[in-house]
């Protein structure tokens, strides 16, 4: 076990950079998750980790020794790629053995390892099979397997649940989860999938075009987003965006939008007054008014109930406004309904740079 | 009575057309009609040139006389020709030399071929030049870089002051088989490295990538990841191969004519020498006949080598 420092990393290829100077420290035994939006740069960052990508600027260190130049099998990682790469010519037992019998462990070691980690995952019945004969679920648990047999430093895992069906995903992430209190081995994850980063970080990195935006536990980026790109990334349905001008003379605060829609604002804003910003407001922190409450009138467009709760689409300033309902209410499209944000769960960001005010 | 009759003929005519509806779906027969046609030209341009060949192996046949059965007298008379067992003996030993090093350098060339290196295109275009040149233009040239006088071989060596004299390529027997060995290699290892080409690029990069960080050398990962890969289209590769060396021809026939001493002559040569050159029709199909049994042992070797390995994706579980 060790823990992995990223300092100031770069990767261009040819001469596009396609990182742009990434720090990500990583201590032993923590689950970092690295989640964005496909293309900017998560699987690049997780293969120069790795070793399969060459560093172009900056250093990595596992366990306190710097990697650059050391060849993956000295660097003692192991990773889980997204179409598993199982070796298909192979058995189960082969694949997982794989690793020990190049670097000529003993065979009863092998053995004993291999049979380890299959009961750990529920593969032993599976042993004797070639990769083509299991089911997708069964492959990630093999290309897991491989990985869990080296006992190696770090763990790496690039989408490994991308190509399962939704619900054996949920089955995996909580498995993934469990097998790392178990191991406690420092992993890296990468996903583009925020549900998935949230319940299984200990730690997440949200990386936007080759930067990382904020790095945080999962429920400080979502309490406290430092910009209006983690805001709209984390969290789901998405955190809904207005923009608009703070008013604070004449009445309360206030956030003018279009067509003369305003918001109401806690008076802790009166400060911005006259400021251009971005108004954001969670989906679950939208509650119908109570008579005198300060709200925003809405027309709904769409509702959508799921039986836990109910989504309502309405419209708002010539935007949308997306709110969830815990409570079951007879919501009918083209009616108006009375939409009171919670004050102290609005954040602001500012209109220009994007970040947090 | 005239309605009755009437009755019956309908009758008849509509289970008629019932049949002929159920058969135009019933696939087994449709099946049949449509590959008529193909099993025809097959008839026609394979099996009857076989048959004949066959037949007359076994009559006495000379051109211009029709000859009778013999039963197996030609088979007798070449099995006391010493010049057939030597052509034989040339026939595997130009087989297997040529096979072998052609897999070993085709391998080579292809795993070089399949890495990064700038002119990747052209130079990969360069490799199949000696499979493009008709083999009779490839074959006189090698006539050429041979000849005793002005070999450009012989030349350089002399030039570079490592041989006194010119070799003589083609006139002295080990050196004629090598001579024509090398010329065959050259002609048949861009099919090889093409088609190994072809081979090595349908496997995933992904797992060198898995075997790289499994801390796999690169001769770890030929052995236990290409190369087990690979074992499908090599089967492929090897027969054809190995089949289109074991009836070679063209290549001897213009460069040697089966000389010196018979020492190049292969069955295919000896045949045609025998047949249509010397007109002993019969012992000539004798000879491509006894080549049948070797070719059939090749296929047969193939096939099995070509059964689906059971990691293969594909139905058959077992
Ligand atoms: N070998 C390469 N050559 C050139 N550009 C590359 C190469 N590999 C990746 N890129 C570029 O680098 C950027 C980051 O790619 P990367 O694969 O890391 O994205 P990602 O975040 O993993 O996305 P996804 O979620 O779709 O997998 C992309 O713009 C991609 O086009
Ligand atoms: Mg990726």
């Amino acid at each position: 076990m060790a823990e992995v420092r990223i300092r100031g990393v770069r990767k261009s290829f040819g001469n596009v950079e396609v990182i742009h100077g990434v720090d990500v420290d990583i201590s032993d035994g923590e689950f970092v998750v690295l989640v964005g939006p496909s293309g900017c740069g998560k699987s690049t960052l997780l293969r120069m980790i790795a070793g399969l990508e060459r560093i172009t600027d900056g250093e990595v260190m596992i366990g306190g020794r710097v990697v650059n130049q050391m060849p993956p099998k000295e660097r003692d990682v192991a990773m889980v790629f997204q179409n598993y790469a199982l070796y298909p010519h192979m058995k189960v037992y082969d694949n997982m053995a794989f690793s020990m019998k190049l670097r000529g462990a003993e065979k009863s070691e092998v053995d004993q390892r291999v049979q380890k980690a299959a009961d750990i995952l529920g593969l032993t019945p599976f042993l004797e099979r070639y990769p083509r004969q299991l089911s997708g679920g069964q492959r990630q648990r093999v290309a897991m397997g491989r990985a869990i047999v080296r006992d190696p430093q770090v763990f790496l895992f690039d989408e490994p649940l991308s190509n399962l069906d939704a619900k054996l995903r949920v089955q995996m992430r909580t498995e993934i989860k469990e097998l790392h209190q178990r191991l406690k081995t420092t992993s890296v994850y990468v996903t583009h999938d925020q549900i998935e980063a949230m319940t299984m970080a200990d730690r997440i990195v949200v990386m936007h075009d080759g930067i990382v935006e904020q790095a945080g536990e999962p429920l400080d980026l979502y309490d406290n987003p430092t910009n209006t790109f983690v805001a709209g990334f984390i969290g789901s349905p998405a955190m809904n965006f207005v923009r608009g001008t703070v008013r604070a003379n004449g009445g309360p605060a206030r956030l003018e939008a279009k067509d003369g829609v305003a918001l109401p604002l806690g008076d802790g804003w009166s400060g911005q007054d006259g400021r251009s910003v971005v108004y954001g407001i969670r989906p679950e922190h939208l509650v119908l008014a109570e008579a005198g409450q300060r709200s925003v009138e809405s027309e709904i467009a769409v509702v959508e109930p799921t039986g836990a709760e109910t989504l309502l689409v309405s419209r708002v300033a010539g935007g949308e406004f997306q709110a969830v309902f815990r409570e079951r209410h007879a919501f009918r499209p083209g009616t108006r309904v009375q939409l009171a944000p919670l004050l102290d769960k609005v954040h602001l960001f500012d209109a220009e740079t994007g970040q947090r005010l | 009575m005239a309605t009755d009759a009437e009755r019956v003929r309908a009758q008849r005519t509509e289970s008629f057309s019932d049949r002929w509806t159920q058969l135009k779906y019933d696939h087994n027969w449709l099946g049949f009609w449509f590959m008529l046609p193909a099993a025809a030209f097959l008839l026609l341009f394979l099996t009857y040139p076989l048959g004949l060949g066959i037949w007359l192996s076994v009559t006495d046949t000379r051109i211009g006389r029709e000859g009778g059965f013999i039963g197996l007298e030609n088979f007798e008379w070449l099995n006391e020709d010493p010049v057939f067992w030597l052509s034989v003996f040339n026939t595997f030993l130009y087989t297997t030399v040529a096979s072998v090093i052609k897999f070993g350098l085709g391998l080579y060339l292809a795993i070089l071929l399949n890495s990064h290196m700038p002119w990747k295109a052209i130079i990969r275009a360069v490799v199949l030049l000696p499979f493009i040149v008709p083999t009779v233009l490839s074959a006189i040239a090698f006539w050429w870089i041979y000849d005793t006088q002005f070999s450009i071989i012989s030349w350089t060596l002399i030039e570079m002051g490592w041989i006194d004299e010119n070799i003589n390529f083609l006139g002295e027997p080990n050196n004629a088989r090598a001579s024509v060995i090398a010329a065959n290699i050259w002609r048949g290892i861009p099919f090889v490295a093409i088609t190994l080409l072809a081979g090595l690029q349908t496997i995933p990069q992904s797992l060198y990538e898995a075997a790289t960080i499994d801390g796999a050398s690169r001769w770890q990962m030929f052995r236990h990841v290409t190369y087990p890969m690979l074992t499908p289209i090599i089967a492929v590769v090897m027969t054809f191969s190995v089949l289109f060396t074991f009836t070679d021809f063209q290549l001897i026939y213009a460069m040697t004519r089966g000389g010196p001493a018979n020492a190049t002559h292969l069955m295919a040569t000896l045949s045609y020498q025998r047949a249509i050159m010397g007109g002993n029709l019969g012992e000539g199909a004798a000879i491509s006949t006894a080549m049948i049994p070797f070719l059939l042992a090749a296929i047969l070797f193939s096939w099995f080598g070509l059964q689906r390995r059971k990691w293969q994706q594909g139905e058959s579980d077992d």
